[in-house]
């Protein structure tokens, strides 16, 4: 009798048991699952966000950023923010608005240094090998170069003139333009040119490199280039 | 309402001061905590830089939070060596301390939950939903599996502690609406419910204090008259019992739960003086 009782009463605990952690398992899967679609959504910055120099490439910079500010801190122009929650950047972790506030490409890149998790990668030394974007001349229907004019402004500004940005030569049918060039082995994605572009959205803008840039691919590369290296 | 003040005994048997002197002591300890972090950017003049998450102080001493670093790790990345110190520093710190201290005595939330707590005494809140004490651990849990599986320290999007102390010191935006759910479902839904129940943040330090020696002892609990005021005040009021009724059985007098917060509020509030701080380890010294 007694031992019967212990052990259905036994059983009952274990039910019991089950039965709490089968609720709580559930409980918390909803809330982790929305949290889990939640840090999906996040894992793209908006292509106007730019991270500062030296960032690891998304969604893997949001798993070693701990959101400390220590960077904006750094920062010796303000021109890094940790995005608030409102924001369409993941909470908390840093970012710059080119058409707002450029980077100023310090030497010392103090942002860098600053970082205590690595998630700036302290290899970069040199801040004109940082790649925080890539600038493209989106509209080419309004840059006023395309249109024939000596704008040039965002040539003018470019921290690595002649390098990042040139002006190439382009013979028109009635007269010549002087078309901006963006070279992707030198420019950082500072923003410069994208901050002072006259027009009033501008026509040279910063986008994540993987986004904007292509491969040539192993079967398909020009042949005189080959040539010259050989 | 007939019900008596709690710590209104306490206060008359000891003096005003004397049934403050751990609630003082810990509010201070918040506001001089957050003040320190505010000095810099409001005058220029920096002690320390950054947040909870990390902290620099001085530019010598690094402090991380090693919840958010457990959760890059899992995240595959591999923190820097500053990050890590930093981690290993508040470590052994709370392992001795009682990890619940940062509950208690760091966390900005502390301040809004337990406004929420004297507000829904005040106003004799008794309804709500049940939830128990373990969620903490299964949101703990849901947590650092989240970080393995997106790749990212997914909790700090929405972890109202951080983005109250970030915003404090970086700028608030809408973190005051997290802020106010937590406060409104501390005071309606479940009392001490997010310090209490769901906080993974509390859940890890608790975990931190499994062993830690700095405890509070029910050090003159044959002197208890059962006015209840300790369990009242307490946020985790089921760490109490064993100690203080627990002597037939064995247990006591140290509260040994590592979900006890060291916040002294039983000290305090206690008329009879039944609670002390002490260790784990030390004789029982009967009074």
């Amino acid at each position: 009798m007694e031992e019967g009782k212990a052990a259905s009463s036994g059983k009952a605990r274990r039910r019991q048991f089950l039965l709490d952690a089968a609720r709580m398992a559930c409980g918390v899967g909803v809330l982790a699952g929305t949290l889990a679609l939640y840090a999906k959504q996040s894992r793209a910055l908006p292509p106007h966000v730019l991270r500062p120099p030296g960032a690891r490439p998304e969604p893997s910079y949001q798993g070693a950023c701990i959101r400390c500010g220590l960077c904006v801190r750094d920062c010796p122009y303000g021109i890094l923010d940790l995005a608030k929650p409102e924001e369409r950047v993941a909470t908390g972790t840093p970012y710059f608005i080119a058409r707002e506030k450029p980077c100023e490409m310090c030497e010392s890149i103090p942002c860098v240094k600053a970082c205590p998790t690595g998630a700036l990668d302290h290899g970069l030394t040199d801040i004109n090998k940082a790649r925080m974007g890539l600038a493209v001349l989106v509209d080419q229907e309004t840059c006023l170069n395309y249109l024939g004019m000596r704008c040039e402004v965002c040539y003018r500004v470019c921290p690595l003139i002649d390098k990042a940005i040139k002006l190439e030569l382009q013979q028109g049918q009635t007269h010549a333009r002087f078309i901006p060039t963006v070279h992707s082995e030198h420019c950082t994605g500072c923003g410069k040119c994208e901050y002072a572009c006259v027009l009033d959205v501008a026509a040279i803008k910063i986008f994540p490199i993987g986004a904007v840039k292509t491969d040539l691919g192993a079967r398909r590369s020009a042949g005189w280039q080959k040539k010259a290296a050989q | 309402m007939s019900k008596k003040r709690i710590g209104a005994e306490a206060a008359a048997a000891k003096g005003w001061w004397r049934a403050h002197k751990w609630l003082l002591a810990r509010r201070s300890s918040q506001v001089a905590i957050l003040a320190l972090f505010l000095v810099g950017p409001l005058t220029g003049y920096w002690i320390v830089k950054g947040n909870l998450a990390f902290s620099y102080t001085l530019d010598v001493l690094p402090l991380t939070d090693p919840y958010v670093l457990l959760q890059s790790l899992l995240a595959g990345h591999v923190p820097a060596a500053k990050a890590l110190m930093g981690g290993a520093i508040i470590l052994a710190f709370y392992a001795v301390a009682g990890g619940r201290v940062y509950c208690s005595w760091v966390c900005p939330l502390n301040a809004v939950t337990d406004l929420a707590a004297w507000l829904r005494r005040q106003l004799g809140v008794k309804a709500g939903a049940r939830l128990p004490r373990q969620v903490r651990y299964w949101m703990l849990g849901a947590t650092l599996v989240l970080a393995a599986v997106t790749g990212t320290i997914a909790w700090e999007l929405v972890n109202p502690v951080s983005m109250l102390h970030r915003g404090l010191i970086f700028g608030l935006g809408a973190a005051w609406a997290l802020v106010a759910v937590v406060f409104l479902f501390d005071l309606f839904v479940v009392g001490r419910g997010w310090c209490g129940h769901v906080c993974p943040v509390g859940a890890f330090y608790s975990l931190l204090a499994l062993k830690s020696p700095l405890r509070v002892r029910t050090a003159r609990r044959a002197q208890c008259d059962d006015c209840m005021d300790c369990y009242a005040v307490c946020p985790e009021m089921h760490v109490i019992k064993p100690a203080l009724k627990g002597a037939h059985l064995g247990l006591g007098p140290v509260i040994s739960s590592p979900n006890c917060t060291n916040c002294g509020r039983c000290i305090d509030v206690c008329p009879r003086d039944v609670f002390e701080f002490g260790t784990r380890l030390g004789q029982w010294r009967p009074t």
